[in-house]
C-alpha cells in the first residue's frame, strides 16, 4: 500500500515534466532583456505547452557558460566575435546563424546633474571624473567602445577613468544613479531608462553593431529552437524589436 | 616557483586584498571590541535589538550590505553629496569602499566574540584590581582586555578570514576597476567569466595558502598562551 503511494507522488512529481517536455533555454545578450522577455511571452503563446527560459549577460559570459556545458538551445550574442568563437568551438550551429538586429553605440550622461558634453572630446575634462565602459574581455560594448575611443585617439587618454561593468546593462544602472558621470551602452538599452539617462551623441569608428543568432550544438530541442528563430523573423515579432529601437539587418 | 606563475603575472589584487583585509579587520576589531563591551556590560533599553541589528551582516547577503552601502554613502545620497562637496571624496569606485564593505560584513562576528568573551570574565578579578588603586582604564587593559582576549582574537581571525573572501558587497560598492579596486576574489572572478581557467587557478592557489599561513602564524604568536 505504502509502496503503491509513493509510486503515484513520484508520477505526480513526473507529471510537470512530462506535460513540459519542450523546455527552451535562450541565452540572450544583455541588452536583448526587455524585447526578449516580451518575445518569449509571445513564443509560448503561440506554442502551447512550451515555455521559454531566459538568460541574461554579456556575450561573452554566455559563451563561457555554453563552453563549459550548460544546457542552452539559443544563443544570441551582441557581436560577430563572440559567435565566431562559438561557431570556431562547434557550440553553435554554423548553418542556422544569421543576423537578426542591429543597433548603435551611444555615450550617456545623468539626466540630471550631468557635466555638459556635446563631443567625445568633451569627455578629458575635469568635470568627467568616471566613465562606465563595458569590461572588454566578456562585454560586446565594451569592445566597441574602445574602437570608437581608439579611432578618435582618445582611449589612453580617458583610461584613468575609467569604471569596468559587468554587462551593458551594469554601465546603464551606473549612470542612471549617477555615481559615474558618463557611460557607454546601446541606443536601445538608453531608451529602457529614457527619463534618468539622457543620450548625449552617438558613437563612430566601430564595426557595425549587429546581433547574431544561432541553435546551440548540444540543443535537444532544435526543431523548437529552429521555430523560435524563425518566429523572430516574423512580422509581429518585427514590431516589437522595433519597438524596442533595434533596426533591421 | 616564478614558473608556475603566467607570463606578466599581476600582483596588484593580491597587495590590495592584504591591504582591504588588514585594514577592514582593524576597523572591525576597534568598533567589535566597543561595541561587545557596551552590549556585555552596559545594557542600556535597546540595547539587545541593538546588538540584534549589528547581526544583520551574518544573516543578509552580501549584495544587501553593498546596495545599502551604495544608497548611503552613494553620489546622490546626502552623505555622498556632502564628503563631494566639502572634501572631493567618494567612497563609491574606491579601495576604501570595500575596507567599509568589508569591515561591516566581518563586525558581527568580532562583536559577537567579544561581547562573549566579556560576559564570561570572573568580575571579582576586576573588582580585586580596582582595590589596588588602578583607574577604570588601567583595569580595563590590565585585567579584563587580557582576559577576554582569547575570545576577541578568535573573532578577529574569523573577521579577517571573511574580509579576505568579500566580494559581493565589495564589487557593488567598489567595482572591479584594474589597480584600482580589483582585489583577489574580484580578479578571480573576472579570470572564470573570460575563460582564462589558468590564470584563475593560481589566483585561487594563491588567495588560499596566503589565507591558511596568516591565520596559522597569527593564531601561533597572538594567543597569550
Amino acid at each position: 500500500m505504502r509502496r503503491s503511494r509513493y509510486a503515484c507522488l513520484l508520477i505526480a512529481l513526473a507529471l510537470p515534466v512530462c506535460a513540459h517536455a519542450a523546455e527552451l533555454t535562450v541565452s540572450a545578450a544583455a541588452s536583448l532583456t526587455n524585447a526578449f522577455t516580451e518575445l518569449g511571452k509571445q513564443f509560448e503563446a503561440q506554442s502551447p505547452g512550451d515555455t521559454v527560459r531566459l538568460n541574461f549577460a554579456a556575450s561573452g559570459t554566455l559563451l563561457q557558460q555554453l563552453s563549459q556545458g550548460a544546457p542552452v538551445d539559443v544563443f544570441a550574442s551582441a557581436d560577430q566575435a563572440t559567435m565566431d568563437r562559438a561557431v570556431s568551438q562547434k557550440l553553435v550551429d554554423g548553418g542556422t546563424r544569421h543576423d537578426f538586429v542591429t543597433n548603435s553605440l551611444v555615450l550617456i550622461t545623468p539626466a540630471q546633474d550631468a557635466p555638459q558634453i556635446s563631443t567625445l572630446q568633451d569627455l578629458t575634462g575635469a568635470a568627467v571624473e568616471r566613465i562606465a565602459v563595458g569590461k572588454l574581455a566578456t562585454v560586446p560594448a565594451g569592445r566597441y567602445t574602445r574602437q570608437a575611443l581608439q579611432a578618435a585617439g582618445l582611449w589612453g587618454t580617458l583610461e584613468p577613468k575609467f569604471v569596468q561593468a559587468d554587462s551593458v546593462r551594469q554601465v546603464l544602472d551606473y549612470v542612471a544613479r549617477g555615481e559615474v558621470d558618463a557611460g557607454f551602452v546601446y541606443r536601445t538599452d538608453a531608451a529602457v531608462m529614457r527619463d534618468k539617462v539622457r543620450i548625449a551623441l552617438t558613437a563612430q569608428g566601430h564595426t557595425p553593431v549587429s546581433y547574431p543568432i544561432a541553435v546551440a550544438t548540444d540543443s535537444r530541442h532544435k526543431a523548437l529552437a529552429g521555430r523560435f528563430l524563425d518566429f523572430l523573423g516574423t512580422p509581429a515579432a518585427r514590431q516589437v524589436l522595433q519597438r524596442y529601437g533595434f533596426g533591421t539587418p | 616557483m616564478t614558473n608556475l606563475l603566467p607570463a606578466g603575472f599581476d600582483w596588484f589584487p593580491v597587495v590590495l586584498s592584504l591591504k582591504v583585509a588588514a585594514l577592514a579587520t582593524v576597523l572591525a576589531l576597534a568598533a567589535g571590541v566597543a561595541l561587545g563591551w557596551l552590549f556585555a556590560r552596559k545594557p542600556f533599553p535597546g540595547s539587545s535589538i541593538l546588538e540584534s541589528f549589528c547581526m544583520l551582516p551574518l544573516v543578509l547577503p552580501p549584495t544587501v550590505i553593498g546596495y545599502a552601502i551604495l544608497v548611503a554613502a552613494g553620489r546622490r545620497s546626502p552623505l555622498g553629496a556632502w564628503l563631494r562637496e566639502h572634501f572631493d571624496y567618494t567612497l563609491i569606485f574606491n579601495w576604501h569602499g570595500a575596507v567599509v564593505a568589508s569591515a561591516v560584513v566581518a563586525l558581527p562576528l568580532v562583536l559577537k566574540s567579544a561581547s562573549a568573551a566579556f560576559s564570561n570574565i570572573d568580575r571579582t578579578l576586576e573588582a580585586a584590581a580596582s582595590t589596588l588603586r588602578q583607574s577604570r582604564w588601567s583595569v580595563f587593559v590590565r585585567v579584563t582586555l587580557p582576559l577576554a582576549w582569547p575570545g576577541i582574537l578568535a573573532g578577529t581571525l574569523l573577521a579577517f578570514a571573511r574580509a579576505m573572501g568579500e566580494f559581493g558587497a565589495s564589487l557593488m560598492v567598489a567595482g572591479s576597476i584594474p589597480h584600482r579596486t580589483q582585489t583577489l576574489s574580484m580578479s578571480i572572478y573576472d579570470a572564470v567569466q573570460a575563460g582564462q581557467d589558468d590564470l584563475a587557478l593560481v589566483l585561487v592557489l594563491i588567495t588560499s595558502v596566503l589565507s591558511v599561513s596568516i591565520l596559522a602564524v597569527s593564531n601561533r604568536y597572538l594567543s597569550l598562551r
